[in-house]
């Protein structure tokens, strides 16, 4: 099923959730909704839903306005965050329930819960009450139950939150899975942007009730619109560095602070020179040591957090700035060590600080 | 490890020592009522009593007899019975019923004027019912006019006073519901109207029973309030034909005739039987009131 949403706002007196937000959504495609906790990510949800009525603007299921069609016909299945199972039904009842609201009958009922329940694993369960299982498994019943009516559209809020982090992994995986199989169009509301960049064909970035930007993972890691995106997508997040100047110095760009002096490519550079202050964008992962005999940039060891497969530096250059980058823990990089940083200068982003939006990507 | 033995063993003692103190307090502190209660039973079936002694006419310890139940020949005394206990139900299915719609709506519903009935009721429920009592009278008055109506729920009816009664414990009940109502999750609710069931079908088949245990709190406090009700039967029936246990009591002390005490004992015992065989068999239910809730759920 397609899903559009038109100039969608919603407000409580004074107080906005959702601003204007326009998008639409492809036939079985996998949409995440990405937002820090009260950006208007879970209202948007609830009125796609039909939960919510919208103030004002459209919501459109395959071309059709649905704006006054209450949830039970809108034929979508929601899985939530607190699992919201009826604590007195068994699993059975508790997948049984939208078939028995259909009038579905009983031995089709019995056959259709079985197949969902098989398929979630959660077959040898039904019996049992929803208190009497783990968190996985009640979540797989959670899942089970909004599949189980064949919904054209499935809507997740934060379905993984109160999961331990290694079930949420492999949980993780098993939605995305079962998505493609079934090829249902699904909207999945998250904070964790390491859940958006894994799950999701596109991504739809919320701040304040406004969308940031919709778009593919991709595109938004590499080349982020503005400077929130750039802060929030990633992981370790991006080093953003205030006050940096960019200058033409004859066929190339200069990047100064009063840290450093980098070179920057021209098809880059040219976007920025003589924008005045600018901040410059690095990702941690595209800062290395320089190598020996190499001009790098000078600084010192401030913190090591050790991640296992990398080191997480924490380096403070002059003027008091500090940088994160990716080491190799082979290094054995100690606190109070000097080093010399190189940067992958083809990566390189830069914001206007007044507008917050990117001087490189429109 | 022998320091953290010691101190251990000494923590057990002191701990001992405060809970052997704590039932000393509280055993103390029941025996007045132990003694009305033993009072009570001894005082039904003697002839009279001297402390917790029985008495024969002679003033000699004995003197048993059987002569204060002799009410329970009294055709009048089932009639009371009958009454009180159709008070007593008429609370429990009025206001159960009528508090946990009221209690649903108020905690889930945004409506028009929400606000200022949620102070409303809580003005009213602060309100003592005797300083309503004339102006119920000329409501129930007014409701003795209305034909068919008024032969069930006017002044001098059992109905009327369940109906007085059912009034004035509904700010209590709303209050209460609600409050079990909003411990109730959002997130289920919104998953049954997804699933396809109609409000009325949410409240029925996902929220009423999460909030049981709360619901038969309410039956048994209103049950409790309705079999034991005197002001407002007393107030509203007029002759004992229609009033219930209570105002039967107060019947028996005339103001003319000397009071027989041991029998007024017998029809109390009389009235506390049914919640005594009550609390009896749901003793288990009851302590589970406070422990249940949702817990078991999600």
């Amino acid at each position: 099923m397609r899903v559009e949403l038109r100039n969608l706002c919603k407000r409580w007196g004074n107080v906005v959730g959702v601003d204007n937000i326009s998008l639409e959504i492809k036939d079985s495609e996998f949409v995440a909704l990405l937002g820090p906790s009260g950006c208007g990510k879970t209202t948007t949800l609830l009125m796609i839903a039909g939960i919510y009525k919208p103030t004002s603007g459209e919501i459109l299921f395959d071309g059709r306005i649905v704006n006054h069609i209450p949830p039970k016909d809108r034929n979508i299945g929601m899985v939530f965050q607190s699992y919201a199972l009826y604590p007195h039904m068994t699993v059975f009842e508790n997948m049984a329930y939208p078939l028995k609201l259909q009038k579905v009958p009983k031995d089709e009922q019995r056959r259709r819960v079985q197949h969902v329940a098989d398929m979630m694993g959660i077959g040898h369960l039904l019996d049992r009450k929803p208190g009497q299982l783990s968190g996985g498994q009640q979540q797989r019943v959670a899942l089970g139950r909004a599949l189980v009516k064949d919904p054209e559209l499935l809507l997740f809020d934060e379905p993984l939150s109160n999961l331990d982090a290694r079930l949420r992994l492999t949980m993780r995986g098993e939605i995305k899975r079962r998505q493609m199989e079934l090829g249902i169009t699904s909207i999945y509301v998250t904070h964790d942007q390491v859940e958006a960049m894994t799950m999701a064909d596109r991504i739809a970035v919320i701040k304040d009730g406004k969308l940031q930007a919709y778009d593919t993972p991709d595109e938004l890691y590499e080349r982020p619109r503005t400077l929130f995106i750039a802060g929030f997508i990633g992981n370790p997040p991006m080093n953003l560095i205030n006050g940096v100047e960019v200058v033409r110095d004859g066929e190339e760009y200069l990047a100064r602070h009063q840290a450093f002096c980098l070179r920057v490519p021209a098809e880059r550079g040219k976007h920025v020179a003589a924008k005045g202050e600018v901040i410059l964008g690095i990702r941690p992962e595209d800062i290395s040591l320089a190598d020996d005999g190499q001009d790098g940039m000078r600084g010192e060891v401030y913190v090591v957090e050790p991640l296992g497969r990398d080191d997480l530096v924490n380096v403070e250059l002059p003027g008091n700035t500090f940088i994160h980058f990716l080491a190799d823990p082979a290094l054995r990089l100690k606190p109070g060590t000097p080093v010399a940083l190189c940067f992958n200068t083809e990566k390189v982003q830069f914001f206007d600080p007044r507008t917050e939006r990117s001087l490189l990507w429109h | 490890m022998a320091i953290w033995v010691e101190t251990e063993r000494t923590g057990g003692l002191s701990r001992q020592l405060r809970s052997s103190m704590a039932y000393v307090l509280l055993i103390v502190s029941i025996i007045p009522i132990l003694v009305g209660y033993a009072w009570l039973l001894i005082a039904t079936f003697s002839y009279r009593t001297e402390g917790l002694l029985p008495k024969d006419a002679e003033g000699h310890v004995g003197g048993w007899t059987l002569a204060n139940w002799a009410f329970v020949t009294d055709p009048l005394i089932w009639r009371v019975t009958l009454n009180s206990l159709l008070i007593a139900l008429a609370m429990v299915v009025g206001v159960g019923l009528a508090s946990s719609l009221a209690g649903y709506a108020l905690s889930r519903m945004n409506f028009v004027g929400r606000r200022g009935f949620l102070s409303m009721t809580l003005i009213l429920h602060a309100f003592p019912s005797v300083t309503l009592l004339i102006s119920i009278f000329f409501v129930l008055q007014a409701i003795s006019a209305l034909p068919g109506f008024g032969n069930i729920f006017g002044y001098n009816t059992v109905g009327g006073v369940a109906l007085v009664m059912v009034s004035l414990d509904l700010p209590l009940g709303i209050w209460l519901m609600k409050g079990f109502f909003d411990n109730i999750s959002w997130d289920m609710e919104r998953a049954a109207l997804i699933d396809g069931a109609s409000r009325f079908r949410v409240w029925w088949e996902i929220i009423m029973p999460q909030i049981r245990p709360g619901l038969a709190a309410l039956a048994i406090f209103t049950f409790l309030t309705g079999w034991s009700a005197y002001l407002i039967p007393a107030t509203f029936t007029i002759g004992t034909k229609v009033s219930n246990l209570p105002v039967y009591i107060n019947y028996l002390m005339s103001e003319t005739s000397p009071t027989n005490w041991n029998q007024i004992a017998a029809v109390g015992l009389f009235q506390m039987i049914p919640i005594l065989v009550f609390f009896f068999f749901t003793q288990e239910k009851l302590l589970n009131i406070y422990s249940g809730g949702t817990k078991g759920g999600v």
